[in-house]
């Protein structure tokens, strides 16, 4: 399933998460991806459905043991960019 | 002059004031016209999110819980949330607080650039909220406004920006390994607290990160804070409403009394019809058991502070990202200051002990309040809540761990727990002053900010408040110019 809707999220989605949305951004320009949603909110919203794709910290891995390994980032370091542009690139099948 | 009328009406109007932020930033950064209109449609619809939110909580829990509390047990109860104080308070400080905090970000390049403080503060929220806190202060206790209201409210805003990551600096860069990141949460002043405590343990010669021990992970589940704030909120609701029940809240107005009576019959208690409607069933057809009514109000602050949030992360969603790409631009080699979470995935132990260790801090500060209040002094009474002590509890852990291990991060957020209740409750009086009684500032910096210029603002006033906020401000890039510089790098 192609992956349109990218989800970051953090325990009240307004810090944290917006920062890895900023790097999300920029990950995906670096990669040339073009056309994909990258919203961030709180780990409240996290359903499936919501988005394609979520990403969060290895300090919140445990909270969605429920999403998909396919449908998931958690990134050990939260503002290692290359650790996020790697799993992207895996998720997205580049 | 229809024109001039129309562009004060605009720029009077709080919500549009952010979105012209937003569009400036956006611009600035040459976005194509449908990410502008996008993104300033969003801040703008963001604000009016927050005041919806804002109204929600006050009158469906916020309200009641006080006038509860203090029929309850005679003493003031106060919750601290910044959420709930801040769009409070953007109701008459929202034009001001959106000026000071565009002007305050601008500063803030200034002073990374030309002080030794070299941080760009990437905290939305939390800047918006302290542009908040100091033009309630400045505006409504210290009588400044206009432009003199801006530029001092500026400097102040600028000043914590830099300063506050300072002083976390020392020990959050053992927590990331890197001088690279820093912390940019305004409860700065409980981690450096946490970090000090934490290093009594350093020489220990057991000393054990607390990434060490197995540590069961079960409390994750309090990370959703619409489920942390509904659990405590509902328990804070009904031991209050118990005691008030059992104290005879609802013989006060017999079945059946109109509103009209029932106002009059409630009133000498401190109690409104407006509030307290629904649990005493005033002109209503159902009747609601207390209990029910407890939990649902508890719950309805949960979802107050959710619409809260969601309006606030509209609303900086876009100003964030701009800020930081005219700071990149501006000032080589700024260290980004960020929200706290980003300390966590460093620690993740350490953030559940330090939440749990902090909570109980706050518990046993909230007895010795209760003490104090019955012994020497009134105090408000500061109830632990469970967001700032999750969030800045966890962070204390989190450095106390860095410095100490184990030892240090119990110890450090143990102290932390203390420090976010007394200081609250040591500044309840700048804000009761201004009629903001319910709730209150909840994180260190917020605190330690409001009672030193609360206090300054009743001695000193207008051009003088004016004069020592500017000096304040340009304090650290004089020190830079004229104080030598060390031969290393290490500040």
């Amino acid at each position: 399933m192609a992956i349109q809707k990218i989800m970051c999220a953090c325990g009240s989605g307004l810090g944290s998460s917006l920062i890895v949305r900023m790097n999300t951004e920029e990950a995906l320009k670096e990669l040339g991806v073009e056309g994909i949603e990258v919203l961030h909110s709180t780990i409240s919203d996290i359903a499936p459905g919501v988005a394609d794709l979520f990403v969060v910290g290895g300090d919140l891995g445990d909270f969605i043991d429920g999403v998909d390994e396919s449908q998931k980032i958690i990134l050990t370091n939260l503002l290692d960019k290359e650790e996020l542009k790697g799993k992207l690139k895996d998720h997205l099948g580049l | 002059m229809a024109a001039l009328d129309f562009i004060v009406n605009i720029l009077s109007t709080p919500a549009i004031l952010v979105g012209l932020l937003a569009l400036l930033g956006l611009c600035l950064q040459r976005k194509p016209v449908e990410d502008v209109v996008k993104g300033t449609i969003k801040t703008i619809v963001g604000f009016l999110v927050l005041s919806a939110g804002a109204s929600f909580l006050q009158t469906g829990s916020l309200l009641a819980f006080g006038e509860l509390f203090n029929f309850a047990f005679n003493m003031q109860g106060v919750v601290p949330n910044n959420e709930a104080v801040v769009a409070d308070a953007l109701q008459n400080f929202g034009t001001s607080s959106a000026i000071i905090m565009a002007l305050g970000m601008m500063l803030n390049i200034i002073l990374a650039r030309f002080s030794r403080m070299p941080y760009i503060f990437l905290t939305g929220h939390h800047t918006l909220y302290m542009a908040c806190m100091i033009a309630v202060i400045l505006g409504g206790a210290g009588h400044l406004d206009g432009w003199m209201l801006y530029i001092a409210g500026g400097c102040l805003l600028a000043l914590i920006m830099v300063l506050s990551p300072a002083y976390c600096q020392i020990t959050f860069r053992k927590v990331t390994g890197t001088d690279g990141v820093a912390l940019g949460h305004f409860g700065g002043l409980g981690y450096w607290l946490a970090g000090i405590v934490g290093k009594l343990f350093a020489k220990d010669p057991n000393k054990k990160s607390t990434e060490e021990i197995n540590f069961p992970k079960r409390f994750i589940f309090l990370r959703d804070t619409t489920v942390s704030i509904s659990l405590t909120m509902m328990v804070f609701f009904l031991i209050v409403v118990g005691v008030a029940v059992a104290k005879g809240l609802l013989g006060i107005v017999p079945a059946g009394t109109d509103a009209e009576a029932a106002a009059q019959l409630l009133a000498p208690h401190g109690l409104t019809v407006g509030n307290l409607g629904g649990l005493l069933n005033i002109g209503t057809e159902t009747t609601t058991n207390w209990i029910v009514w407890a939990l649902t109000s508890g719950m309805s602050f949960a979802g107050g502070v959710y619409i809260i949030l969601s309006g606030v992360r509209l609303t900086i969603g876009e100003i964030v990202p701009a800020f930081k790409g005219i700071a990149d631009k501006l000032v080589p080699g700024a260290k980004p200051a960020l929200d706290c979470p980003v300390a966590f995935t460093y620690a993740p132990n350490a953030v559940i002990i330090g939440f749990l260790v902090s909570f109980l801090g706050g518990i046993v500060g909230l007895l010795i309040l209760a003490g104090i209040d019955a012994s020497l002094v009134p105090v408000a009474l500061i109830l632990p809540g469970v967001v700032p002590h999750f969030f800045c509890g966890a962070t204390a852990g989190v450095f106390g761990n860095a410095e100490g291990g184990i030892k240090g991060c119990i110890a450090g957020s143990f102290a932390h727990g203390l420090l976010i209740t007394f200081l609250p409750a040591i500044c309840m009086p700048v804000f009761s002053a201004l009629g903001y009684v319910g709730t209150t500032f909840s994180d260190a910096d917020f605190s330690w900010m409001g009672i030193l210029f609360g206090n300054t603002v009743n001695f000193i006033q207008g051009g003088a408040l004016l004069l020592i906020c500017v000096i304040v401000y340009l304090a650290p890039i004089v020190y830079n110019l004229v104080a030598p510089k060390k031969a290393d790098a290490t500040e």
